[in-house]
């Protein structure tokens, strides 16, 4: 019995990996009752030796699948390995791991099995359980199987913190390539109904203090990247539209990891695109942090993000004209968009220019990247001394002083125009 | 007024602040603080001051701290005690005589927009000012130490017994039991719990009830004691953490660089994935 259980859940991780959302945060749940756990600011407990983030319980309840989506390893042609869970056995899981504290909860996806409904069903299940059976406060994020029932999409909004869908494919083009049973439009009626509820509960909360939850982490989604030969720019204005159209919290970026030989997608042994996948993350950080808009990064005269300077750097460059920045008299938006400084240091220098006129000593204890950051700034005693230089000599200053880890992968830095 | 005298105390939090107040009442200056459980160089012995750590003083010299910047500061200076850095002891004589001097600065009060000191949106308090040093070491200090006691959260690992208690050894870099017992009361409530600091030799014991401090006759006997009497199932969901540890993983993105920085190797005898 219990080497069984051992096989299934190195199938069923396995399989699951691919979804690269580890959050456990943006949920409130408190531990009510005596019982068990809670959620607050999301811990990642350990992380894998590719340097990703353990923070939940990651695994299918089954890998069996009526879809046959190219770029997915358990679609039906592939010839794998196939396991399902009980609900008993992955809420068993959840509760023992949760109690040694190797996990925040639990994240559970699965194959499609029969039907959508069916599959919608179990996962709905398994968290209903955790929360009434065990009294479980602990993080839960469910997939959302496009094609299920409202009534059984509302129900996992009611036990559930989190709720997803993948987009998968950033182009609808591709995903009718890759994915011929699936439609855009499928994935989008989901979402688009649990936009709706989170909406709706909490505009009742304000008026009924004991409406119930409703996915209180809001939805997040996925796409792969590098898989059907999509721009930087398809990627970042999809994630835009999502992002602005569906609450979304997360738009997580999945470079492809080859599973296939098929002739649609690249071939096995081709290099994960993990540079390109920093980059659309950085980007994405951008957006939701530093107040850019996704057309200043990318559009359609620089439809593709630099592989060698981050996509910071790569605005500045293209925007010399707004630079140099007063580091003592901007305001705290401007300094958000040099290079080299963070929303941290920016807080930081932002509140101690109150008290003193900052010079490049005191950028440099607050932990401003000033090898960057001299460029495109002045404060006191300080003028930058190349800012009339073309942006190709800039960036290859930095480069040339920066040791990116990027350095080595990314041999085409050197390209003059 | 003694110059650059060494002053010994108990090594208490509130001896800390009992050794501010006679630092004001005798208006000394401190060239050094030693501990009184750390060993003086015997040549020096004759010159040492002893403060005796007295409650009452020592909260006058918080109660004021507070009421002119909030607790926020407390705070802040509490996790830099906590750091048990050599430097730690006159930094803080040294913050807290910078905040005080700072409250008595007509001048400086009125540098700041909307002239309060205690923190505001826009972060315009004195606790604020990095671009002064003392507040800039103190904050780092405190960002250390933060960053070891989310460590704490993150890689403790319990083990059930088989009396049902769940227990686990740990040995931070800095003296942060004190900060999480709150994080694993409000967690695991229904399960009773054990954290042992075994470098400090002492631990918080959770009873369904109430955590109380504990110390064990012997931190490592106690380990080996352990190993004889877990639970049943112990094993099985050891391993299977295990299991699940290597099946996540994607071999074709291994990034070992990454991995130890998230995970450095001094946390690993603690963490049953890596063990």
């Amino acid at each position: 019995m219990s080497d069984r259980i051992k096989e299934k859940l190195e199938i069923l991780a396995d399989a699951a990996k691919y979804d690269v959302s580890c959050s456990s945060s943006g949920s409130n749940r408190k531990n009510k009752n005596g019982g068990l756990g809670n959620t607050g600011a999301g811990i990642c407990h350990t992380y894998t030796e590719d340097g990703r983030c353990v923070s939940l319980l990651k695994i299918l309840l089954t890998n069996h699948c009526i879809y046959d989506c190219a770029y997915c390893v358990t679609r039906k042609s592939n010839d794998i390995k196939r396991a399902a869970f009980t609900v008993q056995e992955v809420v068993d899981l959840t509760i023992n791991f949760y109690r040694r504290n190797y996990i925040e909860g639990l994240f559970l996806s699965s194959g499609i099995f029969k039907n959508a409904d069916y599959t919608m069903e179990r996962l709905v299940l398994v968290a209903k359980k955790l929360r009434q059976e065990h009294n479980f406060n602990g993080y839960i994020h469910l997939k959302t199987i496009p094609g299920a029932s409202d009534e059984l999409m509302h129900e996992a909004g009611l036990w559930a913190d989190r709720l997803s869908v993948n987009l998968e494919i950033p182009t609808e083009e591709g995903l009718k390539l890759l994915a011929p049973d699936k439609t855009r439009a499928s994935m989008i009626q989901p979402m688009d109904y649990l936009k709706n509820e989170i909406i709706r509960t909490s505009e009742e909360k304000k008026i009924i203090r004991s409406t119930p939850k409703f996915a209180p982490a809001g939805q997040s989604t996925q796409m792969i990247i590098g898989a059907s030969g999509e721009t930087d720019q398809h990627i970042i204005k999809t994630a835009q539209y999502f992002y602005k159209n569906f609450q979304l919290k997360r738009v997580y970026y999945s470079g492809y990891v080859p599973i296939s030989m098929d002739s649609r997608l690249p071939s096995i042994g081709t290099a994960v695109p993990t540079v390109r996948e920093n980059r659309l993350y950085q980007t994405d950080w951008l957006m939701r942090f530093y107040g850019f808009k996704a057309n200043e990064i990318v559009n359609d005269s620089h439809p593709t993000l630099d592989l060698d300077i981050d996509p910071k750097l790569g605005w500045a460059l293209r925007n010399l004209h707004v630079f140099p920045i007063d580091i003592n008299r901007a305001d705290y938006a401007l300094i958000l968009r040099i290079p080299g400084i963070g929303v941290s240091s920016a807080k930081k220098l932002v509140a101690a220019r109150k008290f003193t006129a900052l010079g490049l000593e005191h950028l440099k204890k607050i932990g401003v990247a000033v090898n960057r950051a001299k460029y495109f700034i002045s404060c006191r005693g300080y003028l930058p001394t190349v800012s009339d230089k073309p942006a190709e000599r800039i960036k290859s200053y930095i480069l040339a002083e920066s040791a990116s880890k990027y350095l080595k992968v990314a041999p085409n830095q050197l390209s003059l125009f | 007024m003694r110059a650059g005298i060494i002053v010994t105390y108990d090594g208490s939090w509130l001896g800390v602040f009992t050794l501010v107040f006679q630092v004001y009442a005798h208006r000394w200056d401190v060239k050094e603080i030693v501990k009184s459980s750390e060993k003086v160089q015997a040549q020096l012995f004759a010159d040492i001051t002893t403060v005796i750590t007295d409650e009452q003083l020592a909260n006058r010299v918080l109660k004021s701290l507070r009421e002119s910047f909030g607790n926020e500061l407390i705070q802040e200076l509490y996790y830099v005690f906590l750091s048990e850095l050599p430097e730690a002891d006159l930094l803080l004589l040294k913050a807290v005589q910078f905040y005080f001097a700072k409250a008595k600065d007509p001048n400086y009060q009125k540098n700041i927009k909307g002239s309060n000191l205690r923190t505001q949106a826009g972060g315009g308090g004195v606790r604020h000012n990095y671009a002064e040093d003392t507040v800039l070491q103190v904050q780092q200090i405190g960002r250390s130490v933060s960053r070891e006691r989310h460590r704490m959260k993150a890689f403790i690992r319990f083990e059930k017994m088989n009396d049902g208690l769940y227990v686990a050894f740990i040995a931070p870099d800095f003296n942060v039991l004190p900060l999480i017992i709150k994080h694993f009361r409000d967690r695991y409530t229904d399960q009773c719990w054990l954290i042992y600091d075994v470098k400090r030799n002492f631990g918080a014991y959770y009873n369904l009830h109430t955590v109380e401090e504990i110390i064990l006759e012997d931190g490592d006997q106690g380990q080996a004691v352990r190993a004889i009497s877990w639970d049943a199932e112990e094993a099985l969901y050891s391993d299977l953490w295990k299991r699940y540890f290597r099946a996540v993983n994607i071999k074709e993105r291994k990034n070992m660089k990454l991995h130890i920085q998230e995970v450095p190797r001094r946390y690993w005898k603690y963490l049953t994935e890596k063990k």
